[in-house]
């Protein structure tokens, strides 16, 4: 669906299904340089099981317009203008990797409006590497390359897609490739200048979930550590012998932990 | 620092897509020899049946085995994920009934298989899809020859029989101008030889049945998606950018902008037409992509050798290859095929058509037979066989004569090859 976020368009894949207000509301939110349908199958099995499904292009990705936001801050309080526009009061998030920065902010500073939040393949902080950086930044063919083999456990290209007669490696070039220049850049320079993060996870007030990656090359799984201790609810699952790629590398496995964490809908 | 690095080609052709069976340790790709697969619940059917989650339900659709030689072929091309066919003509079927709805257009070589030029000239012009061709060459001919309802240029990357090297570069830019995809028939290059995703194309397809399998023993095809065209950006693809009635009103590109195409392939094509691929066949075309990389090669230098042989034979009119300096694709074929013009070429033999069979029955390496690519090498008499249907003007317009012979080299000893043309060519000049 289209939405109206301070006169931009902005893109939330919505399963199909019109919003009901009657329902309760799960809010995907992608990572550096991707867009919504990186949780495909997980939204769309909310979306026919009962929820309402936003799952959000950020501006200047996917089908939003831009330019997209420079800082991890200005992304969560975008959240809720999308909200807003939708005229949904709370939501579950659910942030993968840049996402989960996103989400965990937006639930420290917005109570009010998260229900529970998800958080899969995260770290704090979200150091990226100075080669990833300034790659991106001189938007070489190199920071897409090191998006997607980082992005995946290292025996991925090796092994079997769990999407049958897809590859993922591939798949993952082809959407960073869609990219204007500089947006990946200024995902991963927001990512790398996020300082807030302990901060925003000591003022959450709503149950966390963490889901990682065993293998994740991009956010390690000693990352979520200080998070985890400082999150007052949170459960964490971890999945092996997954990557950072957690929707494609895991998909089934992915959903039923946000199906348990989540829970039926109303 | 270095950055991190893919996995060579050598690598991807020998594990792509497969990691040792969960079940049993097996290295080897096992065969999954089964029509369907048992739900854990009716709650995990439906969500499968919907796309919720991943996995396979009937084996029309998807199977295990074949997903591997789907994905391995992906990997191999660098596009975004593959479909495997019943053959490489279901794969082009796939392909066109994806893109096209009665009415549309297809702009194409006039140098194609003659299976393929069957299929646009007659076969789909009576479901209301009309197809112009042109000279590979003639770019400007490619540019005039389209419309307002086209909405697909389609070439081989090596024409057949002249051995064309479409320009794929130069034809993907005139496509890309007006929002269209181009699809080419990689079949005589493989991936060893081009990556036309590289070179500008959107889709490809090969028949699997030739060199990717290389044994002859197993018909397939694969048709691969690079996962760039914008088909939102374009306007033109009604059937990947709007509800689909016949999906739970499924907006294919809205569901993922770069899986929109094998989405709806796979979801409508494999469905409802039904050309898939046995898992038997892609186990079967996984043992020759395991060997492709050194193959290739070795195709390569024989069919160098076998076309410097003939090319000084005095029974020899010409020998149409474009590694040779008077072929008119001579630089192309040196700019984008670089490691080869692969191992399947004319010639025209001196004397016509009773020349010509004399030579083909003559020969005792070579087999007579309808096919390229095989590890065995091969010979055919186009203008009676492949290309039979073809009007006079056609055969012409495809460089074909009553004396064209093409040949199939395979990985024999090549002085034995030579011996066996060198022995028939001087029998058909008797």
């Amino acid at each position: 669906m289209k939405l109206d976020v301070g006169g931009k368009e902005v893109f939330a894949y919505a399963a199909n299904h019109e919003l009901d207000p009657a329902k309760r509301t799960v809010l995907f939110i992608h990572g550096a340089g991707l867009d919504h349908s990186w949780f495909g199958l997980q939204s769309r099995y909310f979306g026919y099981h009962g929820w309402n499904v936003l799952a959000v292009d950020l501006p200047g990705h996917g089908r939003s317009a831009g330019p997209p936001l420079d800082a991890i801050g200005a992304m969560a309080d975008w959240l809720v203008k999308v909200l807003d526009a939708a005229k949904v009061e709370r939501a579950c998030l659910v942030g993968h990797s840049m996402g989960t920065l996103v989400a965990l902010d937006c639930a420290g500073r917005h109570p009010a409006r998260v229900e529970r939040v998800a958080l899969i393949a995260t770290a704090n902080p979200m150091r990226v590497g100075e080669a990833f950086l300034d790659a991106a930044k001189r938007n070489a063919y190199d920071a897409f390359d090191m998006h997607t083999i980082w992005g995946h456990a290292a025996q991925q290209p090796l092994g079997r897609d769990q999407t049958p007669g897809m590859w993922s490696y591939g798949d993952a070039q082809a959407r960073l490739e869609r990219l204007a220049p500089g947006v990946l850049y200024n995902d991963l320079k927001a990512c790398n200048d996020y300082a807030d993060g302990l901060e925003s996870a000591a003022k959450v007030r709503c149950p966390a979930l963490l889901i990682l990656g065993e293998r994740d090359l991009m956010t390690p799984l000693k990352g979520a550590k200080a998070l985890k201790e400082k999150l007052h609810d949170v459960k964490s699952v971890v999945l092996g012998p997954s990557g950072h790629s957690l929707m494609a590398e895991a998909p089934d496995a992915t959903l039923d932990a946000l199906v348990e964490f989540f829970g039926s809908a109303p | 620092m270095a950055g991190p690095k893919y996995p060579g080609f050598d690598t991807l052709a020998l594990h792509a897509g497969q990691s040792p069976d969960p079940a049993t340790g097996a290295r080897a790709v096992p065969i999954y020899q089964t029509t369907s697969y048992v739900f854990r619940d009716t709650e995990h059917a439906a969500s499968l049946f919907n796309m919720e989650r991943a996995g396979h339900v009937y084996s029309r659709i998807s199977n295990p085995t074949v997903a591997v030689l789907e994905e391995r072929m992906a990997a191999l091309e660098g596009g975004v994920g593959a479909i495997a066919t019943a053959s490489g003509q279901a794969a082009l079927h796939l392909a066109l009934a994806t893109l096209m709805d009665a009415g549309s257009h297809i702009v194409a070589s006039g140098s194609l298989y003659g299976g393929s030029h069957n299929l646009l000239a007659y076969t789909l012009k009576r479901f209301g899809i009309a197809t112009t061709f042109v000279s590979p060459r003639d770019l400007d001919a490619w540019k005039r020859a389209i419309r307002p309802e086209t909405r697909l240029l389609f070439g081989e990357t090596l024409g057949n029989p002249g051995l064309d090297v479409l320009d794929i570069p130069a034809v993907a830019e005139i496509a890309h101008a007006v929002k269209l995809p181009l699809l080419v028939d990689a079949t005589f290059t493989t991936p060893y030889l081009m990556k036309p995703f590289a070179l500008g194309a959107d889709l490809l397809y090969h028949s699997a049945t030739k060199f990717l399998g290389g044994h002859g023993v197993a018909i397939g095809g694969v048709l691969v998606d690079s996962g760039r065209f914008d088909w939102d950006a374009s306007g033109k693809f009604a059937t990947l950018t709007e509800a689909y009635a016949g999906f739970h009103n499924m907006d294919f590109a809205e569901e993922s902008a770069t899986r929109a195409f094998l989405l709806r392939a796979r979801r409508e094509g494999l469905r409802d037409f039904g050309a898939c691929m046995a898992p038997m066949t892609a186990f079967q075309i996984l043992q020759g992509v395991e060997t492709l990389h050194l193959r290739m090669p070795r195709h390569v230098e024989s069919t160098r050798t076998i076309v410097k042989f003939l090319a000084a034979h005095r029974a020899v009119q010409r020998v149409i290859y474009p590694e040779l300096p008077e072929h008119p694709d001579h630089d192309l074929c040196k700019k984008l095929l670089p490691k080869g013009a692969g191992a399947v070429f004319s010639f025209e033999i001196k004397g016509g058509r009773p020349a010509g069979k004399a030579f083909i029955e003559s020969l005792r390496v070579f087999s007579h037979l309808a096919n390229v690519g095989d590890a065995k090498s091969l010979v055919i008499h186009p203008a009676t066989t492949t290309h039979y249907r073809m009007s006079d003007e056609d055969l012409k317009k495809a460089g074909i004569t009553a004396g064209t012979v093409r040949l199939s080299i395979g990985l024999e000893d090549p002085q034995d090859l030579i011996d066996d043309l060198d022995r028939s060519l001087k029998l058909s000049q008797k």
